[in-house]
């Protein structure tokens, strides 16, 4: 992985992101390493994203490294008008490693072939974010065992949900059982599905959450916004059925976990935090070490 | 006489290309795509001749001009059925048909609207893919978005 820029989960190999996974769970034992006292980590947030920016800057910060960059672009030379090209091409001066999040889709594709140094793509527009979906896996991981051969259930906004599409491409290589709980107006999208197909797993598609808890090793919950629908009756119809409390938690197996990309509006009650199967904090805390193993693995350092 | 008029018929052009058996509303875009209205050449275009295997077909005749098949094969987005005759000294020196190329750069537009190649200055990459049903699909290299065969802006 040393000096690979990575814009898309499909840019490594699932050998690369087991290796990942294998040295965050070094980081997460002994999360304070400072093997990157001599390197600067660029961290330019075109719009804004808190969790995503302190969680890289967590990252960056236990493992010594300095951090250079913005937060938004309305308190740089972007509002100037400069292009993502320049700023990409001047940001490398000053820093060995560049992460960053940018409203357009693309964007960090097109930053990876122009930049002399690696790019970490922490979201561009609705596309991909890829360590997301490696700090997925690693709580997958983690609280299972293992990523094989397992139960996961998706529910919520299967259609715009990027983090759904990356996740489910990606379970794709362990022989993954997926169960799609969504309204009708947000299933996922038929070129996720054709993936699924051809690697020859089962998929099985509901609008009602109840009757597929019993079966779940994994309840991935997403959010379902109003603007995604032309009507609103239909959200006000839809956006109550989609609702995890943890009364419809009884029948669920032991080993069920809970996981959530965050940020939650409504969709977990807030009684399912108290249950042990409630996963979603936890998950978040994993990324800061999903995301050392990454600056130290394209860094070349581990 | 009749010798001329057969040259006439057969091929106004000495030297140069004929594409034919163009869809008739495609023959613009097909002379936009080849840049033929900004060359020095003699382009002659016809539209809505009569064609056996096509009812209705269009036909660009170009003097002094030999494509690459790179250039040409853009062409098959707009004008899959298209042949192409170079014609020397009065004769047809070759025939071939275009194919659909693998990948398709510079003068197709993303119909994403928020792809990063309608905002900054990149040449945009495409994927070629083909439907069950023939149509053809643009899958963009940066934003990961398909632009479907009706949805194709030209540059
Ligand atoms: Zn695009």
């Amino acid at each position: 992985m040393k000096n690979r820029s990575l814009v898309s989960i499909n840019d490594y190999t699932k050998k690369e992101w087991i290796s990942l996974l294998d040295l965050a769970e070094e980081f997460e034992k002994n999360p304070r390493q400072k093997i990157l006292e001599n390197y600067v980590v660029a961290t330019l947030f075109f719009e804004p994203s808190t969790r995503t920016r302190l969680s890289f800057e967590s990252a960056a910060t236990r493992l010594g490294a300095k951090i250079v960059g913005f937060t938004d672009s309305s308190s740089s030379s972007i509002k100037k008008g400069e292009s993502l090209n320049d700023t990409i091409l001047t940001v490398s001066n000053y820093s060995d490693i560049i992460v960053m999040r940018h409203p357009r889709e693309g964007s960090a594709r097109f930053a990876s072939e122009i930049s002399p140094i690696p790019i970490i793509n922490a979201g561009d527009g609705a596309n991909q974010h890829p360590t997301q979906t490696l700090l997925d896996l690693y709580s997958i991981r983690k609280t299972q065992g293992t990523l094989d051969n397992l139960n996961i259930v998706f529910i919520g906004d299967l259609k715009y949900g990027r983090t759904v599409h990356s996740l489910v491409i990606a379970l794709c290589e362990f022989n993954t059982t997926f169960h799609l709980v969504s309204p009708f107006e947000l299933k996922l999208p038929s070129h996720i599905k054709q993936h699924i197909k051809n690697n020859n797993l089962k998929y099985y598609q509901y609008t009602e959450l109840n009757e597929v808890i019993p079966k779940a090793d994994i309840l991935y919950m997403t959010r379902i916004q109003k603007e995604r629908f032309l009507d609103p009756i239909e959200y006000e119809k839809v956006k109550n059925a989609y609702v995890l409390k943890n009364s419809m938690l009884e029948k669920a197996k032991d080993n069920l976990k809970i996981l959530h990309p965050l940020p939650r509006v409504n969709e977990i009650t807030i009684d399912v935090d108290a249950n042990p199967k409630a996963y979603y904090f936890q998950q978040a805390l994993n990324g800061v070490y999903v995301r050392q193993a990454l600056l130290a693995s394209i860094l070349g350092i581990k | 006489m009749s010798k001329i008029r057969k040259e006439l018929k057969v091929s106004a052009i000495e030297n140069g290309t004929v594409i034919d058996h163009i869809p008739t509303k495609s023959v613009f875009q097909v002379i936009r795509i080849l840049n033929l209205n900004n060359i020095e050449n003699q382009v002659l275009f016809s539209t809505n001749l009569d064609s056996k295997k096509y009812g209705k077909k269009g036909l660009i005749k170009v003097s002094g001009k030999y494509f690459k098949s790179e250039e040409v094969n853009k062409i098959a987005l707009v004008a899959p059925t298209a042949t192409l005759i170079e014609i020397k000294d009065y004769k047809v020196r070759l025939k071939k048909s275009v194919e659909i190329p693998k990948q398709i750069f510079k003068f197709v537009k993303c119909v994403n609207p928020n792809c990063i190649t309608n905002y900054e200055n990149i040449t945009t990459k495409f994927d070629v893919s083909i439907e069950d049903n023939g149509d053809i699909k643009l899958w963009c290299k940066y934003c990961d978005k398909y632009t479907a065969k009706d949805n194709i802006v030209f540059i």
